[in-house]
């Protein structure tokens, strides 16, 4: 057939990671006073105990504070603390994607730097990527890098910054000011930056959102001197460098595992003789959800292969986020009652917490539109 | 990585077999009931029909995964022949170890609430009861069947010629169901034996909803590379329609349908010859939930890209959406699929959820 199809070959996981499940159960035992429904809450100290295990950069060269360990046993480690509910959001960009983008266009001496102290669980990363007015049109950023003596001086804004409040570094998107930027070349000069938080001329304010929650910032970039070797990969490669990273982004079995509880609680609650239409309800949930994962596991293969599944991470995520937002709706059709966020009913707070998040699972990370338009592009239409 | 350099040869050649001599014309013609007799001999001499027996039974001792992988070439392809069919008539028979040869078989019961039952007579037995819907039993040389004996589930092989003239029917792709009425109907001893090991009525049908949920994979490849072809090629004010957005929308939403399809029929594959009878009954309830679900949505896109050419006989399109229609209700729908999958893990429990999807 002349039309490209998406590979999710058939996997099944090797015996190292059928063994590192084991351990990882022990340890969420272990820690089951920190785990919780769908928060992803920032906790250093649990992040530290992951680095100690060795859970964290788990792919990277021991060199640069990594483990060296497969694949598949990284995506085993991710998949029983998602479905725990494990406070994961200190490590969790940097682990997922800062580091390799690091690992990819950093210096030895960025390498040397950073990669070790996220592997620790020590150094908690931000993604700068979005503004007021670029959102889904990244290459519209108006942030802005102007080269000086030692370094470069940065203005802008960055908004829709998850978890900035809590990070140490950020990388930055961004564009170069200067003459020989070609303007009909949308992805020209775009270029990325190791952003010290706390550098001179940041200020970080919350955006609350429609939960009451504060996960969201505006970072203000007001003359920020950036020294020249916190520049990553090169100037004007940051397109480049940019869709490597959402890449890594997208492949994470993050997109269909966060609700998990809450599908075990419609379980409960509708016994072990439900009704046939309570059990097809929730048969077709087990059954997207079963075969969501078998396409995550192999695109964990496909990183094994050194491959890049842009593509079939983006309809994973696609259908991971049509999955978790369908949950909600199911369950208010099979068990009704009024939603409530601190409720004292388990029940009625994931409810609450799971229909005001549902908009936002298929805006971050790429819009449904924008991944769609990205698996059209696979296709060969534009 | 996952697909064996066997698997990938065997697939190449059946899909060159299938390009050569199943075309439309051959579909066409077998769809006002006349057997595709060439093109069954064609897949017959590939051995593949009856691979998965013992070779002392004539197979190849072949991976079933290598099997349904081929179903989903002839799914592909719309193939009218009774290859999955075959394929499960010579597993049971063979597991009873009673003679079939290398003609094409049905197999049945295939649908649920169907009984058949086996009593002694004599030196032989008598059947009772009425297999419906019986795919290619018309044209089928031996009639594979299985059916309640006095000391369980017993295997039976009826010589086509023989059998009780069945009722025609067809499915809405015009493939034969014919429906078989036992009126004390008389079978020689040689005809019957106990099931072997494994095989059982359960068996035959969830592998047979596996089968369906894998030739329908193949028929959304197929609607899938139409689709995207056609939107390539039909213009519309002044370009190619695939160059608009919303048209653009719809072929990745039926791309994103068409890999899960092939990834849940690859589910209930992977559970064959796992050596769990639970496991894969639950992974292939699965497999033909998850396949019918997109299968129905992806019709639908699949059509709306076409416009009206797709509603025409003329056009290819309709070989593969009337063949997801008719098997996606074949061996049980996926709303019943998805009540088998509800029911196994409510009752397992909410805390096994997690420890049997990760297979411990």
């Amino acid at each position: 057939m002349a039309t490209p199809m998406f590979r999710f070959d058939p996997v099944e996981l090797p015996p190292e990671a059928i063994k590192i499940r084991g351990e990882v159960r022990e340890f969420i035992e272990e820690h089951k006073d920190v785990m919780g429904f769908s928060r992803g809450e920032h906790n250093p100290e649990f992040s530290r105990a992951m680095g100690k295990k060795g859970w964290i950069g788990m792919t990277w060269p021991k060199q640069y504070g990594g483990h060296e360990r497969t694949s598949f046993e990284r995506y085993v480690v991710i998949e029983e603390m998602l479905v725990a509910g494990a406070p994961l959001s200190a490590h969790y960009i940097g682990d997922r994607q800062s580091g390799p983008n690091i690992l990819r266009f950093g210096t030895e001496e960025q390498k040397n730097f950073f990669c070790p102290k996220i592997a620790a669980g020590e150094l908690t990363f931000c993604i700068g990527m979005s503004e007021p007015n670029a959102g889904s049109d990244v290459a519209g950023t108006r942030t802005r890098a102007v080269k000086v003596d030692g370094g470069y001086r940065i203005n802008g804004t960055k908004l829709w910054t998850s978890n900035a409040h809590n990070s140490d570094y950020a990388i930055l998107f961004c564009k170069m000011s200067s003459d020989d930027v070609d303007a009909n070349d949308r992805h020209a000069g775009a270029t990325q930056f190791l952003l010290d938080l706390k550098s001179p001329g940041i200020e970080i304010r919350p955006v609350i959102n429609l939960l009451g929650e504060h996960h969201f910032n505006e970072i203000f970039l007001t003359d920020v001197f950036v020294p020249d070797h916190l520049l990553l990969g090169k100037e004007g490669n940051g397109w480049n460098q940019l869709t490597s990273e959402l890449a890594f982004e997208r492949s994470a079995p993050d997109r269909f595992l966060v609700l998990f509880q809450m599908l075990q609680q419609m379980i409960r609650m509708a016994g072990p003789n439900p009704d046939r239409s309570t059990a097809a309800a929730l048969g077709k949930l087990i059954s997207q959800l079963a075969t969501l994962r078998s396409m995550s596991v192999s695109i964990a293969g496909m990183l094994m292969e050194g491959l890049q599944p842009n593509n079939e991470s983006a309809v994973v995520k696609d259908l991971g986020t049509r999955y978790e937002q369908d949950i909600p709706v199911v369950a208010r059709q099979l068990f009704a009652t009024e939603p409530e966020l601190e409720s004292i009913d388990l029940y009625a707070s994931m409810i609450a917490r799971s229909t005001m998040n549902a908009p936002r699972l298929s805006i971050q990370g790429g819009t449904r539109e924008i991944l769609r338009g990205i698996i059209a592009r696979g296709l060969g239409l534009r | 990585m996952a697909i064996r350099d066997e698997t990938r040869m065997l697939l190449e050649s059946m899909g060159r077999l299938f390009e050569d001599l199943c075309t439309k014309q051959v579909v066409d013609a077998a769809e006002t009931g006349v057997f595709a007799a060439d093109l069954w001999r064609a897949v017959s001499e590939t051995g593949v029909p009856l691979a998965a027996l013992p070779e002392s039974a004539g197979g190849a001792d072949a991976e079933w995964s290598d099997l349904y992988a081929a179903l989903r070439v002839a799914g592909r392809f719309s193939a009218p022949i009774p290859l999955a069919e075959t394929m499960l008539a010579g597993w049971v028979a063979s597991s009873a170890g009673l003679e079939i040869g290398d003609g094409p078989m049905t197999v049945g019961p295939v649908r649920a609430g169907d009984k058949l039952a086996l009593t002694r007579d004599g030196n032989g037995w008598r059947l009772n009861g009425t297999a419906s819907r019986l795919p290619y039993a018309s044209h089928a040389e031996k009639i594979v069947l299985i059916a309640d004996g006095p000391d369980g589930e017993m295997a039976v092989v009826l010589e086509g010629s023989g059998a009780p003239t069945p009722a025609k029917g067809k499915n809405i792709a015009n493939e034969s169901r014919d429906t078989l009425v036992f009126d004390s109907f008389h079978v020689s001893s040689d005809s019957v034996a106990p099931l072997g090991d494994g095989v059982s009525r359960a068996g035959l049908y969830r592998r047979g909803a596996l089968a369906r949920a894998t030739m329908m994979s193949g028929a959304l490849e197929r609607a899938m590379d139409l689709a995207v072809t056609y939107a390539q090629e039909r213009q519309q004010f002044g370009r190619p329609i695939s160059k608009f957005q919303a048209v653009q929308q719809n072929l990745a939403v039926l791309s994103e349908q068409t890999a899960v399809a092939v990834a849940a029929a690859n589910l209930g594959i992977q559970s064959l010859g796992c050596g769990d009878e639970e496991r894969e009954e639950f992974q292939i309830a699965i497999a033909k939930t998850r396949v019918g679900e997109a299968a129905t949505l992806a019709c639908e896109l699949a059509h709306q890209v076409h416009g009206a050419i797709g509603f025409t006989k003329e056009y290819s399109l309709q070989l593969a959406t009337r063949r997801l229609w008719s098997w996606r209700e074949e061996f049980g729908s996926d709303p019943e699929w998805a009540v088998k999958v509800g029911t196994y893990f409510c009752g397992k429990g909410a805390d096994r959820l997690w420890p049997i999807l990760t297979g411990d």
